[in-house]
């Protein structure tokens, strides 16, 4: 059985990034479900400040001794900031994935959040998915 | 757990790839690496089929040498890289897990004409990689032979942690380390004692992530990566193995003539310059902008901490220093030829 941590105050996409609200920005991080299946992250590639992106862009790559997976954005907007820490030290990714935030997007529509899993919802899923 | 050449087989354990390879590299580590085939080769033509199938001069390798050879077509492409050792009355030739049963059949397909007893022994013999800078001492301690006394490439008959078993002083990580060869019964027992006996050295099981980013750190191939039936020794820089003065082998005439007049392509190190993860298959792009060669391996190296890859360019593009450009997710990124290996472990 898995022993995944699920942030109860995070909002949670199937292509398992995170996502909270900070005012007009939504920051986004993948899960700790995420970061485990992945193995050591070994590189994170991070967007342009200012790129706009729409939902279901990628947006960002992760990658670990495994494979390379995309960040897909679960809202639209435009890259408001991005955590540089992670250029240097991708592994923190597998050390506290949900302080390890990749990204932030100044949202338009802060209602698309809507369209994501609660931490109850993302759970269920993971399992119906091992 | 992935299936690897029908056999189940962890990727890693509990610690994670990077550190496995880190104990490895700074202690010990031990793998479970059964899915080898091995073949017991003995009769009075022993030698002289072994001569005529393989590519090295086995002919001066005492009872309890190793050595690392390959197996050839006759076009002078390769069927598996192997290890041979001799023992007393016969000889075991470790192979390949995918190829294992290719490797077999080839072989026994060249036996008509020999006196000689070829047999899969892969299925009575367990096979654990025990690796690393403390792996001699944790082996010594379980045993009252002198095992740490056993010189590079040689083997010898031990018991140890109670468990009578052949130990080559041989492996794949670019460590120091031993091979073991045990029967498959007692094999848990002993890996569990083992574990016991080592957890104070900082000793972690490793699995196959961590054997393929050792292995490639140090620059030895991997059958159907750096090597495979489309690739002859020389461009795969393995050129050392093949002994061409013996008088007749397979392949000969073939690895002859490329001696001689050199090959299309060679095996390159190459370090990225701009940071991106090149992995196999990835294109990799000369001077003139245009894919020239590919990647066989590649990685962020634990070791080094830097991206890294191993990968086939065609020749006069090889100069060590030279920029190239590898294809990551479909974008050029600049990287720099390097040497070879990556690691050599400090002796």
């Amino acid at each position: 059985m898995s022993s995944y941590h699920y942030d109860p105050d995070l909002k949670y996409a199937d292509s398992h990034e995170w996502a909270r609200r900070e005012d007009s920005h939504v920051v986004i991080g993948i899960s700790d479900a995420a970061q485990d299946m992945m193995s050591d992250i070994v590189f994170v590639e991070l967007p342009e400040i200012g790129a706009a992106v729409a939902a279901g862009d990628a947006i960002a790559v992760v990658e670990s001794v495994k494979a390379a997976e995309d960040i897909i954005a679960p809202v639209s907007g435009s890259v408001s900031a991005v955590n540089e820490d992670l250029n240097d030290e991708p592994e923190l990714v597998n050390k506290d994935p949900y302080g390890a935030w990749f990204l932030k997007i100044e949202v338009e529509d802060a209602t698309e959040l809507d369209n994501l899993m609660d931490a109850d919802a993302y759970s269920a899923f993971v399992e119906s998915q091992q | 757990m992935v299936p690897f050449a029908d056999y189940e087989l962890p990727v890693q354990y509990a610690a994670g790839p990077n550190a496995e390879h880190r104990s490895v590299r700074t202690a010990a580590g031990v793998f479970d690496i059964d899915h080898m085939g091995q073949f017991a080769l003995s009769g009075e033509d022993a030698l002289s089929f072994l001569q005529y199938v393989q590519v090295a001069d086995v002919s001066s390798v005492k009872e309890w040498e190793a050595r690392y050879s390959l197996l050839c077509y006759d076009d002078g492409t390769i069927v598996d890289d192997i290890f041979i050792y001799r023992l007393p009355e016969k000889w075991l030739i470790v192979v390949n897990a995918a190829n294992r049963e290719k490797d077999f059949t080839w072989l026994q397909s060249f036996t008509h004409g020999y006196r000689v007893a070829l047999t899969d022994v892969s299925d009575e013999t367990y096979m654990l990689a025990v690796q690393g800078p403390k792996a001699a001492a944790i082996l010594d301690r379980m045993s009252a032979s002198d095992i740490a006394a056993a010189p590079p490439r040689t083997a010898l008959q031990a018991e140890v942690g109670g468990v009578e078993m052949l130990l080559g002083r041989t492996g794949y990580t670019g460590e120091d380390g031993f091979e073991l060869y045990l029967p498959p019964e007692k094999a848990v027992p002993f890996w569990d004692a083992l574990l016991a006996e080592g957890a104070g050295d900082g000793l972690l099981p490793c699995g196959l992530a961590a054997r393929d980013s050792l292995r490639f750190e140090a620059c030895m191939s991997l059958y159907g990566h750096e090597i495979d039936a489309r690739t002859n020794p020389y461009e795969a820089r393995l050129g050392w193995v093949v002994a061409l003065q013996k008088p007749a082998f397979l392949g000969r005439n073939a690895l002859l003539k490329v001696k001689l007049e050199g090959t299309e392509r060679y095996l390159v190190g190459f370090e990225m310059i701009e940071k991106a993860v090149p992995r196999e298959e990835h294109g990799i792009i000369g001077f003139e902008g245009q894919v020239v060669g590919h990647v066989t391996t590649g990685m962020k190296s634990p070791t080094l901490d830097k991206f890294i890859g191993l990968g086939y360019l065609p020749r006069g593009m090889t100069r060590i220093g030279s920029e190239i450009h590898v294809l990551i997710r479909g974008r050029p990124r600049r990287a720099r030829i390097c040497k070879r290996p990556f690691y050599r472990a400090r002796r």
